[in-house]
């Protein structure tokens, strides 16, 4: 049953299902101010709540192109309708395994099940769990717009609002690398249950670069990359051999994460006391600390 | 666990392959039988509130203060009654009675006039055709607001200015008991912090008015209290109490009590004034802004024992914020500062506790009130004494325990069974879970869940224990009667009695007491409305004391009914005749009739009234009888926590409890589990936020509730079946008692587990950081 009032011509609903891309980002054109909605598990709860009335939708559920991947150039591309469950299944996981681990811990199963990559990426809420790991990846995004599909946008540089979908955009595919190395994502969270992060890390090898990368996620707006302390831990690693590192190295990475999301504030410039964190963001910080060192250690091992 | 799951499985085709034979289904008291609405439940098809619908119905919505504290200067209604498909908008102004709201005190406008005390307060309200229209047409209200400071501290309270015309202090109960100038060898000295949980029925408030003829109106809703409710309402809105009639729809959660009325009397003044019916249906945030919720509750404590650890004096103080309205809160804290001391021997007591108003959330009853969060403290202290003397927790409360005949603090001796020492007996003996070094890791479920970032050499296992009480019945004076209706007719019986099933088991209990008593099979249990005579809330076991304890009189006087004349044809007296499965026989065996053969066509009705023994005020020292019965239990918590990330998971809680009698085996575990529950949920995630007055986060996804992955198993060791003579069947109350113990267990095993005080629930994360490792 609707909530909404069916009364007022200017809120008459107008929904679109288009069947492929071109479709869709033609309906997009025509109705400049319709919403695309894959899984609604974020547009429809924000509509019940009243906080948002979209004047008309573009119903992405049709689109079987986006709800695959492709692989391209030693990339995946993955389709921006891929479903948390189908993220979470072991042949995602062998391919990407730390967005199969995030795909897996991301709420209940009812919304696993509704909710999109795509959704999570446009949704850029700060507890995002797949947000972390694509930027980690350094994902590209694919957006397809009356131009066809050739604007790509680096992940962070949308998460971050430097680059915004322009009008009549949609994102469509999703490119991330396959680094054949291990990859780990880690979250802690107030209950044993489904919840939103509180804190959470992505770490993935890129042993041809010879590179760790590593981003947080939910303690900002968006992820952060602590790109110091992965250089400075990725001189560290035996690339060749063993590639374990010594448990005081894998916390010190940790620590150099934590202060790195969550540093202390800063000196005054007149000499005064330098404020102490509250003992919560104190904590914050150790979490952060606890999942970059259990991380990287489990992606070394 | 998976024993349960095959009974559970089996039950079920034994039931279908004998259809229509009653038989073979269980009957009577302490059989297992199974809620009527069961089936509808669990197909969702039962009917509640927010399912009613009436013939060109209206939509409510209600505008409430976005301030804590705030002077209104003036509201300008005409924007907001002018839009397209408004109908009616209602303010203050339009409410015709001068009564307050509240249970039992009403002390609360039910619409806000001069001032909004709590964020969230209902200000203004508005029917409209459509839901979203009123929303809309709420939000076009324009209220001019002063904002003035609010008190948010309770400990600032006291000095503060008035903040109703009533006084900051709700009630001051400082109890003396024994010496008060008694020392032990040794103190120990705690402060402890109680959190603001939320009753979180899973069904939000939803309710439908419909205006009479009369100019009064009727409503449907989930109300735990219809009379209560019904006569608070009609107050408020200038009626006679006649003109005023609640149906009780389907309730969506309850614990023990739910209070619905605040959404009630807006609804109704709409239905009257629009002359439509009206349907209101609160959103998530609403239900969270617009009840009552725990005592946040402030405790230091001073423990005084001598070497051996017995106890010599107990000192507390006890602040409890009872947010902007006294409602109950005088009540709960005269729980809290009784059970004080919990159930243990103490000879001498110094007990100040304090209900203040604040700007904070409304706080009311909830399960447990007033002694869940004093056994939070005192179990904390018996923790601290046993650590300090170097002697076992268990065996420490053991050395302790009150029992049958000893005095509480009050002065009221514990005349009922207190099997306290049995009860901690029992947790301590029952075998410990298996350790998972012990199975595959895969099966272990670890801090934080399956998907989680527990390590597992970073987790420690901790056991604690608690023991605690409550109260049954109203305490205090308060006049705790219900009437039953049982009737006879044919094959089938029905008992007509107002105390609501809430999914606490009343209507399964009255049918079983019915089945025993005449030996009738099928018994229904009639819908409730304010027609019916009184039965009182519920809660605090009332209604299987109060209200079973009619039905089972007006049971016997049918029995009686039915059997005078057949003694009397036989020339026997009627005790000497039974009555099982229908059938009525005689102790010789001579006669044997059914019942039906026995009614002869007749239909028999009695009534009856169930009125316990009487209670008394605590005096001016804290003094008194004041309760009517106790109930005990003990429980054992194991936790597991990852003791750097500070994740707690509960891993069993082992509990044994007082019951009295067991009247439902599977029902009475059903409601020890979710007692546990709901307690583990206090111990570690309930909490809703309140920043200076401002409640955040007001939804399921920042109000953490236990989840399937969170509950933990509950192994029931021992049911301690002492009848209490003076009740009903001998059964005492069975869901509030998990509710207060389960929390200090958790914090008591989070303590183990880490060597940390953990002196505030719930339980944060950077309080369960262990002490020998993690700091980073």
């Amino acid at each position: 049953m609707s909530t909404h009032a069916p009364h007022a011509p200017q809120t008459a609903r107008l929904v679109a299902l288009p069947a492929t891309l071109d479709d869709a980002v033609a309906a997009l054109a025509a109705v400049p101010a319709a919403v695309p909605v894959a899984g609604g598990t974020d547009l429809m709860a924000g509509v019940n709540a009243g906080l948002l009335r979209p004047a008309a939708l573009v119903g992405l559920g049709r689109l079987a192109e986006l709800r695959g991947w492709a692989y391209q150039d030693g990339h995946a591309l993955l389709g921006a309708c891929l479903t948390h469950s189908r993220m979470s299944r072991p042949d995602f996981a062998a391919l990407i395994p730390a967005l199969a681990a995030a795909a897996r811990s991301a709420g209940p199963p009812q919304v696993r099940n509704a909710g999109t990559l795509g959704g999570n990426i446009i949704s850029a809420a700060a507890s995002g769990d797949t947000l972390p790991v694509l930027a980690a990846l350094e994902a590209t995004l694919l957006i397809a717009g009356p131009d066809g599909e050739g604007r790509q946008v680096p992940v962070s540089h949308l998460l971050a609002g430097r680059d915004r979908l322009r009008p009549g955009e949609l994102l469509a595919h999703v490119r991330v690398p396959l680094l054949h190395a291990t990859q780990t994502f880690l979250k802690a969270t107030t209950r044993t249950g489904p919840a939103r992060s509180v804190a959470s890390v992505a770490v993935v090898l890129d042993p041809v670069h010879r590179e760790v990368r590593c981003a947080v996620g939910a303690v900002a707006p968006m992820p952060l990359r602590p790109l110091d302390a992965e250089r400075w831990v990725a001189s560290l690693v035996d690339w060749d051999g063993r590639r374990g590192l010594a448990p005081e190295a894998l916390a010190a990475f940790g620590e150099y994460v934590g202060m790195a999301c969550i540093p202390d504030p800063e000196v005054p410039g007149d000499g005064g006391e330098p404020t102490q964190l509250p003992p919560a963001v104190l904590h914050l910080r150790r979490t952060v600390a606890t999942l970059a060192r259990r991380g990287l250690g489990r992606a070394l091992a | 666990m998976n024993d349960q799951a095959d009974a559970a499985v089996t039950m079920v085709p034994a039931a279908q392959a004998a259809p229509g034979q009653d038989r073979q289904e269980p009957h009577g008291l302490g059989t297992s039988l199974a809620p009527a609405e069961a089936d509808a439940k669990v197909t969702g098809t039962h009917p509640y509130t927010a399912d009613l619908w009436a013939e060109g119905l209206l939509w409510a919505a209600v505008l409430r203060s976005p301030h804590p504290h705030a002077r209104i200067k003036g509201i300008d209604t005409a924007e907001a009654a002018g839009m397209p498909g408004v109908r009616t908008v209602v303010t203050h102004a339009e409410v015709a009675g001068d009564a307050g709201l509240g249970r039992t005190v009403t002390d609360r406008p039910p619409l806000a006039s001069d001032l909004v005390r709590y964020h969230g307060e209902p200000v203004a309200a508005v029917a409209a055709d459509h839901p979203e229209t009123a929303r809309l047409a709420a939000a076009a209200i324009v209220v001019e607001y002063e904002v003035l400071d609010a008190v948010t501290d309770p400990e600032k309270s006291f000095e503060a200015a008035p903040l109703h015309p009533d006084g900051n202090l709700i009630r001051h109960i400082p109890l003396r008991h024994g010496d008060p100038g008694a020392t032990g060898e040794v103190v120990v000295e705690g402060l402890y912090r109680i959190g603001r949980q939320d009753p979180a029925p899973i069904g939000a408030e939803s309710g439908l008015a419909v205006p009479r003829p009369d100019g009064g109106v009727e409503i449907y809703t989930a109300s735990t209290d219809p009379h209560g409710d019904r006569d608070r309402l009609a107050a408020c809105l200038g009626l006679a109490q006649e003109q005023v009639k609640i149906y009780v729809t389907g309730v969506p959660g309850a614990l023990g009590d739910r209070e619905d009325l605040g959404f009630q009397l807006p609804l109704s003044l709409l239905a009257i004034r629009s002359g439509c019916p009206v349907k209101l249906a609160a959103t998530r945030e609403e239900s969270f802004l617009g009840h009552a919720h725990r005592h946040p509750t402030l405790l230091r404590y001073w423990h005084h024992a001598d070497r051996e650890g017995k106890l010599v004096k107990v000192e507390a103080q006890v602040l409890m914020d009872a947010g902007a309205y006294a409602d109950d809160s005088a009540e709960v804290l005269a729980a809290a500062v009784s059970f004080a001391a919990g159930p243990y021997l103490v000879p001498n007591a110094v007990v100040d506790g304090w209900a203040v108003r604040t700007n904070n959330p409304p706080a009311g009853y909830v399960r447990g009130e007033g002694a869940m969060q004093v056994c939070a403290a005192y179990e904390g202290q018996m923790d601290k004494l046993a650590a300090q003397l170097g002697i076992d927790p268990a065996e420490l409360r053991a050395r302790n325990v009150l029992g049958t005949g000893d005095p509480l603090p009050t002065g009221q001796t514990v005349t009922c069974p207190a099997p306290v020492a049995e009860l901690l007996a029992a947790v301590r003996e029952a075998p410990m879970p298996a350790l998972p070094k012990d199975g595959p890791v895969e099966d272990w479920l670890l801090p934080g869940g399956p998907e989680g970032a527990a390590d597992p050499g970073a987790v420690r296992r901790g056991v604690g224990y608690a023991l605690g009480m409550v109260h049954m019945l109203g305490a205090e004076g308060a006049d705790e009667v219900s009437t039953a209706t049982v009737k006879v007719e044919g094959t089938v019986a029905t008992v007509l009695c107002a105390a609501v099933e809430t999914g606490q088991g009343f209507a399964t209990l009255a049918r079983q007491i019915v089945q025993d008593v005449l030996g009738v099979d099928e018994v229904h249990v009639a819908p409730v409305d304010t027609d019916l005579p009184v039965a009182g809330p519920g809660g605090r076991g009332r209604h299987t004391w109060v209200s079973g304890g009619a039905v089972e009189r007006a049971a016997k006087m049918v029995r009686t009914q039915l059997l005078q004349p057949l003694a009397a044809k036989f020339g026997m007296s009627a005790e000497l005749l039974t009555i099982a499965d229908g059938k009525i026989t005689s102790y010789d065996g001579v006669l044997s009739t059914t019942v039906l053969e026995a009614l002869e066509g007749k239909e028999l009705w009695a009534t009856a009234q169930c009125r316990p023994h009487p209670t008394e005020p605590l005096n001016e020292s804290g003094r008194g009888d004041a309760f009517v019965g106790l109930s005990f239990a003990a429980v054992r918590a194991v936790v597991d926590v990852d003791v750097e990330l500070g994740a707690v998971r509960v891993v069993e809680m082992a509990i044994a409890q007082d019951v009295g009698r067991v009247l439902n085996p599977r029902q009475l575990e059903a409601r020890i589990e979710a007692g546990v529950t709901q307690g583990v949920g206090a111990a570690l995630t309930e909490h809703l936020r309140v920043v200076r007055g401002v409640v955040r986060r007001a939804d399921l996804a920042g109000y953490a509730l236990p989840t399937a992955l969170d509950a933990p198993d509950v192994r029931i060791v021992k049911l301690v079946e002492e009848r209490d003579v003076v009740a009903p069947f001998g059964a005492k109350a069975v869901s509030a008692v998990p509710v207060v113990v389960s929390p200090a267990a958790v914090a008591a095993a989070v303590r183990a587990a880490t060597g940390r005080p953990v002196n505030r629930l719930p339980i944060r994360p950077q309080a369960a950081v262990g002490v020998t490792r993690g700091a980073v």
